[in-house]
């Protein structure tokens, strides 16, 4: 018992400060990508043909990265003789439609808040049964990581349940494979509206590095609704929380594009 | 025909062959060879089907012998049938079942022939069941193992199942609480993987190898990597080897001190539970400090590794680390010093010595009833074979075993980080890569935090891909948590299932 308590005095506080503070990134973390076209030789299409998923559009000194199918490698900025892509540390990447994902290197439109009526009903708590369809542990892991002490999804109101019947949405990782179409289908199904479907990672968003096998459907949204996606390969649990924070409308920004504090 | 001995030739591991020179023999020598060499120590790390036209398919049988440090291959022609191993040899069960499965190629006499990911064969026009071609095939729609009698209850859970977790099947047969069999179905998670990987390597191989196995991303890409390495005969600086082993002990850090912490929840127990929750975030931070992902994905590349670190990242690493081990340490040792938890840790999920050699168990699930296999010490790649790390090893065979050999590798694989963190020889950290042998076959194993990972690449005429073979430890060890469960009560299921802690895509592919 002593031990215990002494052990726990050891281990101290870990919760972090954030969305107070602002969070710490490792210096070599790949967050949004920039995008120059300027420096774009002609004709060039480097990038584009070192691209593992062909997420990376160049046609006529225009640049344009689906964040969707981005696997966050370095692939394309190791390619580019030009320096044209490089990756920030920005973090914050979920949108609300599948085309605000395409970037050309302008400011991303990140994730709108649910229409004032959801945000009434999910914005103190929301209930979400992940569904893993197909999904190679990545993603699920750094989603499992919110619900540590690190990150204490909880004090948002935000919590993981067993069954999608105590749900109020969905979040799916994976490509949906043909195994888990029907699964994946009787989960939203089962879920009672109104209800809400989070795609996570670029195997949920596009197929990912499975882009086009027989045996995926290339993302959730062929299957189910999707309002809230979360690119990455797998996102950093702070892009999976940044984006659901977004989504409850509990982020305001400040002029700065710093995260403030929770509303 | 000469007898089988003579004609098998025992190689080291990593070492490209020519086709050719692989032993074809007829069947009933090819499973005298099995048979006889499992007898003598050797374990099946891969036994599977490569189509050679439309009416036959070739049988190659990777055997290895820990004791000797080589293995053993050989290969037969079969066409829609052969009598199968499984009877005379358990540990070619799930193998039987997959070539089964994708090539139409029935082993006659299997004792549970069943399909093991719910996928048309690879050959149309042959199929194990005589199912139609375009046929639709449901996952887990097929016979279950039936205890019958009025007591007798079945429980059946999944694919959608309580946690953040992949989907699996589960067949629990019961009378009252207690357990008689449990039945595992999975294929759910299947993505096609080793299909897509004929005709490369192109620019997605790489990234299909990271993620084939999410959370064993640095396991796997190194596999691939050794193997191609091999292939094209190319010398991989000792500085990047060395940065491989240190991922490689990171991935096993996190993915151990998880464990430990997740089988603590489940015997809530708290303390425990909270502490390695963070503490495996702190090792996945660290490989983040090297390459900037938590899993270590872009790091480890055919001919080295593509970051390296310098004198300041170094010491910020092995400061990070010695704080986060010494955590673990606090952490880990109030599971052991509770009695409560060991009284729910100790004889659950038992399994003995000879099931788990019989089924040819890997990684800490064989090493918890006191088998010391461990690829790093049997067959050393790399940085492993310069610096030895002991197997560890335990004897009870039950969740605590499994929890303690995970503390006692958490152990060794720090200290071997940080020793290689305070010796890191200079030199580049990549390679080029040549072309790769053609007609050729390459055995690669790592042991990953879970076991044996084994990949076996065939080139064909132009250095192609002509077969990719992945056996994740995990396709080895599902069984081995269905056996856990005989006896046991239905409740401890989540215990036993989380000392296992399998990957479902890594089995599905």
């Amino acid at each position: 018992m002593f031990g215990i308590l002494a052990e726990r005095l050891r281990q101290g506080h870990r919760t972090i400060s954030y969305p107070q503070g602002s969070p710490q990134l490792p210096d070599r973390f790949r967050g949004l990508p920039v995008l120059d076209s300027t420096k774009c030789p002609d004709g060039c299409q480097i990038c584009a043909d070192a691209c593992p998923t062909d997420a990376i559009l160049c046609d006529d000194k225009s640049l344009r990265l689906d964040l969707g199918r981005c696997l966050f490698c370095t692939e394309c900025t190791a390619a580019c003789p030009a320096g044209a892509i490089s990756y920030s540390q920005d973090y914050r990447l979920a949108t609300r439609s599948r085309d605000d994902l395409i970037t050309d290197g302008r400011a991303l439109e990140l994730a709108r808040a649910l229409d004032e009526k959801t945000r009434r009903l999910f914005g103190r708590s929301l209930k979400l049964r992940q569904v893993s369809a197909g999904g190679c542990n990545g993603c699920e892991a750094d989603v499992n990581v919110l619900s540590t002490v690190v990150f204490d999804l909880g004090r948002f109101g935000i919590q993981f349940v067993a069954s999608p019947r105590h749900a109020d949405g969905l979040l799916i990782t994976g490509p949906v494979t043909n195994n888990m179409k029907f699964a994946l289908a009787q989960a939203y199904e089962a879920t009672p509206s109104p209800k809400i479907v989070i795609a996570v990672g670029a195997c949920a968003i596009s197929g990912g590095p499975y882009i086009n096998h027989d045996e995926v459907h290339n993302g959730a949204d062929g299957v189910v609704p999707v309002d809230l996606y979360i690119p990455g390969c797998p996102p950093h649990p702070l892009t999976i929380l940044d984006g659901l924070l977004r989504l409850l409308g509990r982020l305001e920004e400040s002029p700065t594009g710093a995260p403030q504090s929770p509303r | 025909m000469t007898t089988a001995h003579t004609q098998l030739s025992r190689i080291p591991h990593a070492d490209a062959v020519r086709l050719d020179d692989v032993p074809r023999i007829e069947i009933d020598s090819f499973r005298a060879v099995i048979l006889d060499e499992v007898a003598g120590g050797c374990r099946i790390s891969a036994l599977f089907g490569v189509p050679q036209n439309l009416q036959t398919v070739r049988l190659y049988a990777v055997l290895t012998h820990a004791a000797t440090s080589t293995l053993a291959l050989v290969s037969c022609d079969v066409q829609d049938s052969y009598p199968a191993l499984t009877p005379d040899c358990p540990q070619a069960h799930w193998f039987e079942r997959e070539i089964a499965e994708q090539w139409g190629v029935v082993p006659r006499g299997h004792p549970w022939l069943k399909p093991i990911r719910f996928h048309h064969s690879y050959r149309p026009g042959h199929d194990a069941w005589s199912r139609a071609v375009g046929s639709t095939i449901l996952p887990s729609v097929t016979d279950f193992f039936r205890v019958e009698g009025q007591e007798v209850h079945e429980v059946a859970v999944g694919p959608v199942h309580a946690g953040v977790i992949e989907p699996g099947h589960f067949r629990f047969q019961c009378h009252g609480e207690r357990v008689f069999h449990l039945e595992i179905s999975l294929g759910f998670q299947h993505r096609g993987v080793e299909r897509s990987l004929v005709g490369g390597p192109n620019k997605r191989t790489i990234h299909t190898m990271e993620t084939l196995s999410g959370d064993t991303s640095v396991g796997h890409a190194t596999a691939y990597c050794q193997a191609i390495e091999s292939l094209a005969n190319c010398q991989t600086p000792l500085r990047a080897q060395v940065l491989r082993g240190i991922a490689l002990e990171l991935e096993r850090l996190a993915n151990h001190t998880g464990d430990l912490g997740a089988l603590a929840g489940d015997v809530g127990f708290l303390p425990t539970m909270s502490y390695c929750g963070r503490l495996r975030g702190d090792f996945l931070n660290a490989t983040a400090l090297v390459c900037g992902s938590r899993f270590g994905r872009s790091l480890v590349r055919p001919g080295g590794v593509a970051w390296d670190v310098d004198k300041p990242r170094i010491e910020q690493l092995s400061s990070r680390l010695r704080s986060a081990l010494d955590s673990v340490d606090g952490a880990a040792k109030l599971l052991w010093d509770s009695r409560s938890v060991q009284a729910r840790f100790e004889d659950t999920g038992r399994i003995s010595q000879e099931v788990s050699t019989a089924l040819g168990l890997v990684g800490p699930s064989a090493r918890c009833t006191g088998i010391d296999n461990d690829v790093r010490h049997d067959f050393p790649s790399g940085i492993f074979r310069f610096t030895l790390i002991p197997p560890s090893t335990w004897h009870t065979g039950d969740v605590f075993a499994r929890a303690y050999i995970r503390w006692m590798e958490i152990q060794r694989s720090g200290r071997f980080i940080l020793e290689q963190l305070d010796a890191m020889p200079a030199g580049a950290v990549r390679a080029e890569t040549g072309p790769l042998a053609p007609n050729s076959l390459c055995v690669s194993l790592v042991e990953g935090w879970r076991g044996e990972i084994c990949h076996v690449v065939i080139t064909g005429s132009a250095g192609e891909f002509a077969h990719y073979k992945v056996v994740d430890p995990s396709f080895h060890n599902w069984i081995g948590l269905a056996m856990s469960l005989r006896d046991q009560q239905i409740s401890d299921f989540p215990l036993c299932n989380k000392s296992f802690n399998l990957s479902y895509c890594g089995h599905d592919l």
